[in-house]
């Protein structure tokens, strides 16, 4: 991505506060999470090539710790959200030990399995979670005594957030561990003879991934204020499957597009389209017709043929 | 090549204040009531979200669209059932559609996800479904009211019936895994038990549970009766695997178990079952035949908890309104006129709001009959101004915690 297009997207995105709407400001807070969560399951299935169907537990739990500190022992947020990204990440740990036993549909298979156990931990552990009435009265956290309640400050401080773990994801992706990680994707065999071991970098790749999710969790929490054991279930980590593979996984930008176009159909066209969940499956069957790697391979394709420069670019590179 | 990347980032910046500028144009003076509706479309709540909707539509349709000498505009969101789109939409409905009052949302969890949200706008919120305890008892909102009832508030008189009426002992107790389904079931058991009943076993199948067979076979059989605790079609699958399994003991059951929205779809294994409800589509008065022959003209069915809820809503905002003299933007005395609004006549009777923001109504014990060859919920009791609290004390009612699988205490329950 050249370095204008950079700063075309940079100024776009800093402006946003200053001539839209409180409504399109908030829509656009949601878009910048679920990107993020799209980058982190993007680890996994694009650069990994493992396809997970449990990401939302890695959201979800860190919410929920987040929420409960908070509700249950008056944590801070500057205590409660290193420990709730730490709780997650440690759980990542232990889930990568048993999800990584497989890969392929295995794989699949064992973490959406791990993802619905948490779902209806949080659905019965009422104790704990307040079960289907969710955790309520949370509040967002004041940086340097800054409210966050109105919604260009809490835009802001996503944007932060986002712009910081857009920054190492990158310098993740782009590392020599990134290149390793496409090489166990594409040639595990070979790489395993080349002398790396695959399994760990899958395992040190399945936990950053988890890090990340809970990264984006506790905006989430911020944001919604409110933390329901649907957060956790498998809808939202379908859905954000499809946000990563209709963007274009295994490139940096292609998990943000797809966040927004999913974001966007599911909450600013279903106001007009009454049957948007019809529509949102006709977008979806039209990438996968005439794009089946993804909006954001398949426009620069059509650009680099139109243009006649440049050569098509190949999976994996950002 | 800095000069370059800045110059774009500000033809960027103008780009888009070109394109979302005429977006935020005020509206004219002159304006309709915007009225909120967030109702559910997609997905495994639908059913209820539909006949909400139907509610609303057929109290509009004979307002003419006017309320309090205005006209209503009537913008309806769809939540999706969950809480995300929920709090979503609401903004979109504040934010963007600039709505005056909000009626809505269906489920309960959808109420909390929006709660804080509503204070922080001060937007009144009309509910006509959502039952959770806590949202008139321990969190109450000043801009939240409800037009239907709290979860237990039915359960609590019919404990009374079941133990002094009815004379039942014993009872087992099944229920939805879920707040809705501990919340009814606790209600029933506490008033039950202070009346000298025994709950002696409680079981929570799953929300989703596939199939009733292996509860139904855990069930006792030395109980007088069951208490079915359902929401949604569930009490229809229970119902019929009940009688299938040849059970034929008396069941009593929350409104929902037996709602008309489901009641149409049930056979003979509904016939007898007892339940508490603030409603019936057979309450003997004129309005309430005038208003399910309405409804059954409109969408060929009776009306239920969902169709009334809206309804009533719908009655509400305009008695509020009317208050008001139309003034529905001056949003402190119209929320003021929402919680104190006297006297509110609709299908149900006369009901009050409580100073927590939750009706005070008549309380129906109905029977489910075949009458005219369809099932109907005849009232056989009438309870008279019910409150959410029943007969207990508020003060030592909010001190206790809220209803849940634990609350109250089960102290005889047998292994």
């Amino acid at each position: 991505m050249n370095r204008r297009a950079l700063a075309v997207c940079a100024g776009l995105l800093v402006a946003m506060p200053f001539v839209a709407g409180e409504y399109y400001i908030n829509l656009a807070s949601q878009i910048l999470i679920a990107a993020l969560f799209a980058l982190s399951l993007n680890l996994l299935v694009g650069y990994g090539g493992l396809t997970s169907l449990g990401h939302a537990a890695y959201m979800g739990v860190a919410a929920y710790v987040s929420g409960w500190l908070f509700l249950k022992f008056g944590f801070g947020h500057l205590a409660s959200a290193p420990l709730a990204l730490l709780v997650t990440t440690l759980m990542a740990a232990v889930f990568g030990l048993i999800a990584l036993r497989a890969s392929g549909i295995g794989f699949l298979m064992i973490t959406l399995a791990l993802g619905q156990v948490l779902w209806g931990l949080a659905f019965r552990w009422v104790t704990v979670t307040n079960g289907d009435n969710g955790l309520s009265g949370l509040t967002r956290p004041m940086p340097f005594g800054i409210d966050l309640n109105g919604a260009n400050a809490f835009y802001f401080f996503t944007l932060i957030i986002f712009a910081a773990s857009m920054v190492c994801i990158v310098a993740f992706a782009n590392s020599a561990f990134g290149s390793v990680l496409r090489g166990t994707r594409d040639q595990p065999r070979r790489m395993l003879a080349l002398g790396h071991n695959v399994w760990l970098v899958r395992y040190l790749t399945f936990i950053s991934a988890g890090f990340w999710a809970a990264v984006s969790g506790l905006l989430f929490v911020y944001y919604h204020k409110f933390i329901h054991p649907q957060a956790l279930g498998l809808t939202n980590s379908a859905e954000t499957l499809l946000m990563v593979i209709a963007g274009g996984s295994g490139t940096l930008i292609g998990p943000i597009v797809g966040a927004a176009i999913v974001v966007l159909l599911k909450n600013y066209v279903s106001a007009f389209v009454e049957r948007w969940t019809m529509l949102l499956g006709f977008v979806f069957l039209f990438i996968v017709l005439f794009m089946p790697d993804g909006v954001v391979p398949g426009v620069q394709r059509l650009w680099a043929r139109l243009t006649g420069k440049g050569r098509a670019p190949q999976r994996g590179q950002p | 090549m800095l000069i370059k990347s800045l110059r774009a980032a500000l033809c960027a910046a103008g780009a888009v204040a070109a394109t979302l500028l005429p977006l935020q144009s005020s509206h004219a003076q002159t304006e309709p009531i915007r009225i909120g509706f967030l109702t559910v479309r997609t997905g495994a709540l639908a059913a209820g979200g539909k006949q909400m909707e139907e509610g609303i539509q057929l109290f509009l349709k004979e307002r003419n669209n006017m309320i309090a000498g205005r006209k209503v505009e009537l913008i309806i969101a769809d939540t999706g059932g969950n809480p995300a789109g929920a709090k979503t939409k609401t903004q979109e409905l504040v934010e963007r559609n600039k709505v005056h009052v909000i009626i809505g949302p269906l489920a309960a969890f959808e109420a909390l996800a929006i709660d804080d949200y509503i204070r922080q706008t001060k937007t009144p919120i009309v509910a006509p479904s959502a039952a959770a305890e806590d949202l008139t008892q321990r969190k109450p909102n000043p801009w939240f009211v409800r037009t239907s009832t709290s979860s237990a508030q039915p359960n609590q008189p019919l404990g009374e019936y079941a133990a002094k009426t009815l004379g039942y002992k014993r009872v087992a107790i099944i229920a939805d895994d879920f707040a809705y389904g501990h919340e009814t079931a606790s209600g029933f058991q506490r008033v039950f038990e202070d009346n000298g009943g025994k709950v002696v076993q409680k079981l929570w199948p799953p929300l989703n549970v596939a199939d009733y067979g292996s509860y139904v076979g855990q069930l006792k059989g030395n109980v007088d009766a069951i208490y079915a605790g359902f929401a949604g079609a569930n009490g229809l699958r229970f119902l019929k695997q009940l009688r299938e399994y040849g059970n034929k003991l008396p069941v009593l059951g929350s409104a929902t178990t037996t709602d008309e929205g489901i009641l149409k779809q049930m056979g003979d294994e509904a016939l007898g079952v007892i339940s508490g409800s603030w409603y019936s589509a057979a309450i003997d008065t004129p309005e309430s035949k005038r208003f399910v022959a309405a409804a059954n003209k409109e969408f060929g069915a009776d009306p239920g908890y969902y169709t009334l809820g809206a309804y009533s809503s719908g009655v509400l905002v305009e008695q509020a309104a009317k208050a008001v003299n139309g003034k529905v933007e001056d949003k402190e005395a119209f929320m003021k006129a929402l919680r104190n609004p006297g006297t509110v006549k609709d299908a149900r009777g006369e009901w009050k709001v409580d100073e927590y923001g939750n009706p005070v109504q008549n309380i129906y014990i109905r029977k489910v009959e075949r009458k005219g060859g369809k099932l109907v919920n005849t009232v056989v009791k009438t309870y008279p101004n019910v409150s959410q609290f029943w007969t207990y004390e508020p003060k030592a009612f909010l001190a206790a915690p809220v209803y849940s699988r634990d609350v109250p205490p089960s102290k005889n329950i047998e292994p």
